[in-house]
């Protein structure tokens, strides 16, 4: 019964992610003949200072788009765990930024900030008047902003669900010990949490090597290299200069720092994570 | 990410019960309010919900009311010429293209993940089917869009480029990974005794998923279709890559070639925003209650 599954998977997972590395030792332009061309690709983008960069500002958006969700989502999510009358308003409300594309909220933010039409000139507030697309630190900050727009409400409700399933007797017994909210957070809360934070930061981090959409039509790369991330430098290679395989090599790379990454945070906090929730019941 | 465990079985058939919640709530009454936290999500709130007022407000508004007017204020004179103005264009027809492609995409992908998975949870001795497994675990990993070129030359070699069918195909793939793993954790908390007494029973393996596997997993099921409709809904990048004429257009990319056309009517853009967006809205409402008990059983742990 897997195997229609397996099939679909097959023809458009497997074959394309070994095809990748094939195309990435061909020349092709897109239309038309398929020529071997050995390591002259991987020769030419190792070598290309614009893979370091492009590296570079992946872990970027990768590194500050974690550390800003990653906190204030714990903090949302366990507070939306709590008992609140508002709490089932707050969790539709957050949630629709998700069912926005990213070329809507792309579009949106960029009518947004526009600096002769957008919300500074409106509202006459000159702080919010800034080319924000248009200078490279203001527009990696809006690109992180933005990406914490979309994903923050999700990741609350994550860590809201983990939260939900910590026992409640293990604040009761901190409770008759004496110990506050904040201890009780530090002690009970983060060290609980501490698989779901792992779910949560794997999608946060593999998720953050996918946003092409938002960073293609909010920037384009840009201004200048700016926000050139590693899927979009891959599009621009290929299906813009037409230089299908270099663009199968940054490809490769991307497949590459992805199964790095997901191996990465499996060891710092995967093991035996079967046991970790019941610990204690 | 093997590392989901499985969960309570009671989660399988019904979203965690209303009496957890009753009791926790007459045991807190008297905790202060936690002020941090509150004010926290108070401000966030309002930068969620801020762009989000100001998009539909705006959608409403004249050209020239947009530029003259406070960013915030409900529109002097509500019009809706915008929306008028994105219909009597080719929205029709972009909006078509998605309903296809999405509902061409989410049905098998559901059907496909939901066999396998269950084929999957049965036979946990077989060594190939966890070999299956991993191999889907693994596509978790790796970010799809890493595969589009090959993909792109496949679309081409069957002759499908322009299509919708080609959007469709890759979809289809891209969804199963996701879709076997949640499903297949609900399927696992199916307590053992209901298949064995079904088997008992002359059930076969295709009768017992079809009538105990399946409607005793329908949350996990609403989850996952609600989920890929979205992420097939909103999808950008294989549309942008596999079409090229405007009548293969789907809404996302759609909405990008508007902007670019209609830069300077930044309501009418809006409009198609809201248009756009309004279909998977209704869904989400609809399906909210299970999506949401399902995404959390399904990722918090």
């Amino acid at each position: 019964m897997a195997v229609p599954a397996l099939v679909f998977f097959a023809g458009f997972g497997v074959i394309p992610l070994v095809g990748v590395l094939a195309l990435s030792f061909t020349q092709w332009d897109g239309l038309g003949e398929i020529r071997l061309a050995g390591f002259g690709n991987w020769g030419a983008i190792l070598r290309d200072p614009g893979l370091p960069h492009a590296l570079w500002v992946t872990f970027l958006v990768m590194a500050l788009s974690w550390a800003f969700q990653t906190p204030a989502s714990i903090l949302l999510g366990t507070f939306l765990a709590g008992k609140h009358r508002y709490r089932a308003v707050l969790s539709v409300l957050f949630f629709i930024p998700l069912l926005l594309s990213q070329a809507a909220i792309a579009i949106t933010f960029k009518a947004l900030l526009d600096p002769n039409f957008g919300l500074g000139a409106g509202l006459n507030i000159p702080f919010l008047v800034q080319d924000w697309l248009g200078e490279p630190v203001l527009a990696f900050g809006v690109v992180i902003f933005v990406v914490s727009w979309q994903f923050i409400p999700f990741h609350s409700l994550i860590y809201q669900g983990g939260v939900r399933q910590i026992p409640r007797s293990m604040y009761e017994a901190a409770e008759l010990d004496g110990a506050g909210r904040v201890r009780r957070f530090f002690s009970i809360t983060l060290p609980q949490l501490r698989y779901t934070i792992v779910t949560s930061s794997t999608l946060m981090v593999v998720g953050s090597l996918t946003f092409f959409d938002l960073i293609f039509v909010l920037t384009a790369g840009g201004p200048g290299d700016a926000t050139r991330v590693l899927a979009l430098d891959m599009y621009k290679r290929g299906f813009q200069a037409n230089l299908m395989g270099p663009a199968s090599v940054i490809a490769v790379i991307l497949v590459l720092v992805g199964l790095f990454l997901a191996l990465l945070l499996r060891r710092i906090g995967g093991r035996d994570a079967g046991h970790s929730q019941l610990e204690g019941v | 990410m093997t590392t989901v465990p499985t969960s309570a079985p009671q989660r399988a058939t019904a979203p965690p019960s209303e009496g957890g919640h009753r009791r926790r709530r007459s045991r807190r009454t008297r905790e202060r309010p936690n002020w941090v936290a509150g004010l926290t999500s108070v401000v966030w709130l309002a930068i969620v919900i801020v762009p989000i007022y100001w998009i539909v407000i705006t959608s409403f508004k004249t050209q020239s009311n947009y530029y003259a007017e406070n960013p915030f204020a409900p529109p002097g004179e509500p019009t809706i010429a915008n929306y008028r103005l994105v219909i009597e264009s080719d929205f029709p027809q972009y909006f078509l293209n998605s309903v296809i492609a999405t509902i061409g995409a989410v049905i098998p992908a559901v059907l496909v993940s939901f066999m396998a998975a269950y084929a999957i949870v049965r036979g946990r001795r077989s060594r190939l089917l966890r070999w299956t497994n991993s191999l889907f675990l693994m596509g978790l990993a790796i970010p799809l869009q890493a595969t589009v070129i090959p993909i792109y030359l496949i679309i081409i070699q069957l002759g499908l480029y322009d299509t919708l069918l080609a959007l469709i195909l890759p979809s289809i793939a891209f969804a199963i990974p996701l879709s076997v793993l949640v499903l297949s954790n609900f399927i696992r908390d199916v307590p053992k005794e209901l298949f064995d007494s079904m088997r008992i029973d002359g059930a076969t393996e295709r009768g017992m998923l079809w009538r105990l596997a399946f409607p005793l997993t329908r949350p996990a099921v609403v989850t996952v279709t609600v989920y890929n409709a979205l992420q097939i809904w909103n999808g950008f990048l294989l549309p942008l890559i596999l079409t090229q004429s405007p009548d293969k257009r789907t809404l996302p990319l759609a909405l990008w070639s508007f902007q670019g056309q209609y830069s300077i009517n930044v309501p009418a853009v809006l409009a198609s925003v809201v248009l756009t967006t309004l279909p998977i809205l209704i869904l989400y409402v609809v399906g909210r209650r299970q999506l949401l008990s399902g995404l959390t059983v399904g990722f918090g742990k």
